[in-house]
């Protein structure tokens, strides 16, 4: 189908939401190249227009990228003070760009690093209803911005993990869950494996058993090896 | 002795039909698109503004008493304007009312977009936030969601419509919900 997201994205988007690895901005010369990149097309016309065509499949996308932040609150032990500096002047160079933009493109903030680790607990554990093999968290599609969002307001309305998954399966379906729950269609996903290996061990231990029973083979003359 | 010589042979045929089944679950062309836990319950509350008169609020229990057909377009969807034909072809058949629900947009922009290609619409509700949207369990545009007089979503489809798709989907559905009507 047609309604791909960029999610694949060609250039090194940083994991914004992983704790600590912030390779792609580790040295400057990446990060100068990415903001180059951010600049020339955010300037172009106000989106960027590597999320509005996906060249590789030359099917029209989606959703507007959302301006690259390139810092996180909750970015631990990432080059801060590079972030900090990029995300500053990228701020400034993209405001005129994005004044028309619905979206608030500031980060989340954290109230205290218990909320942060709450937040992200969650979030890593729900899936992108937009680009579908990313987490909640670690995707940049418009879509991810604005759950994260509502997650942290739920949160911050005093809801349980639990009745924030609620939330968002009443309305998305199953699917957001990256763990999902034990029930009449998924129990062959959960057991099966089990199954298996229960069918494995089932078959080794009658092997075994046989070998027991079987002649020592150490008396064929006849064998090579 | 021969049952067990067998025994590979079953397990290798056990697996493959296993991956068969996986292939043909996911044959269908579309599946990306997620299937809506709203189908079949009430469509969410809401009350949003028109976009024509950002003054005037309409809310959902004011569109009850008829089906509508609620497409999701934003004037920054390429896919919008793919499908806006179709869903021009299908609002000048006067079935039921198409309200366009335009989705994190400027006011300015959707406007003129409209201008541009036309209004098909009967009524364009604006969400500029988006907040609105995620009860909807809207996550892409374009998105047709059909809610019944009793304000049931009934249908949803996620991805640019066609005529192959209104008549081979939402006409049997709509048929469906104003037989259970009468």
């Amino acid at each position: 189908m047609i309604r791909f997201w960029n999610c694949k994205s060609k250039s090194p988007l940083p994991p914004f939401f992983k704790g600590g690895n912030s390779a792609a901005f580790s040295n400057g010369r990446n990060a100068a190249a990415f903001l180059e990149r951010k600049n020339s097309t955010i300037l172009f016309d106000g989106r960027d227009s590597d999320a509005l065509f996906d060249t590789g499949s030359g099917k029209a996308t989606f959703l507007p990228e959302e301006p690259p932040r390139l810092s996180s609150p909750f970015e631990k032990g990432g080059p801060r003070g590079i972030c900090l500096a990029l995300f500053l002047l990228l701020s400034l160079l993209a405001a005129p760009a994005f004044a028309q933009k619905a979206t608030d493109p500031t980060p989340l903030q954290f109230r205290d690093t218990a909320e942060e680790t709450r937040f992200h607990d969650l979030v890593s554990e729900l899936r992108c209803v937009m680009c579908q093999n990313q987490s909640l968290a670690d995707s940049n599609a418009q879509i991810a911005v604005d759950l994260r969002r509502e997650v942290l307001d739920l949160m911050r309305e005093g809801r349980s993990d639990p009745e924030v998954r609620d939330f968002l399966v009443a309305r998305y379906g199953e699917f957001v869950l990256y763990r999902p729950r034990v029930s009449g269609t998924t129990w062959l996903l959960w057991f099966g494996p089990l199954l298996f290996a229960l069918g494995g061990g089932v078959v080794v231990w009658r092997l075994l058993r046989r070998g027991r029973n079987a002649p020592p083979p150490g008396d064929d003359e006849t064998q090579e090896w | 002795m021969s049952a067990k010589r067998w025994l590979p042979f079953a397990a290798f045929l056990l697996i493959a039909a296993l991956l068969a089944t996986g292939v043909w679950l996911s044959r269908r062309d579309n599946r990306e698109a997620l299937p809506s836990p709203l189908i079949g319950k009430p469509a969410p509350e809401f009350a949003l503004p028109v976009l024509h008169e950002p003054t005037r609020t309409v809310t959902s229990k004011e569109l009850r008493g008829q089906p509508y057909l609620l497409n999701v377009w934003g004037s920054w969807c390429p896919e919008c304007q793919v499908e806006h034909p179709v869903i021009s072809r299908f609002a000048a058949t006067k079935r039921v009312r198409v309200i366009g629900y335009n989705w994190k947009d400027e006011p300015a922009d959707a406007l003129a977009w409209l201008e541009r290609f036309n209004n098909p619409y009967w009524l364009v509700l604006a969400d500029i936030e988006g907040g609105t949207a995620i009860d909807f369990g809207i996550y892409g545009a374009p998105e047709t969601f059909l809610v019944d007089a009793e304000g049931v979503v009934r249908w949803k489809h996620v991805g640019a419509m066609t005529d192959a798709i209104v008549r081979d989907e939402l006409l049997p559905v709509l048929d469906a919900a104003e037989g259970m009507k009468q």
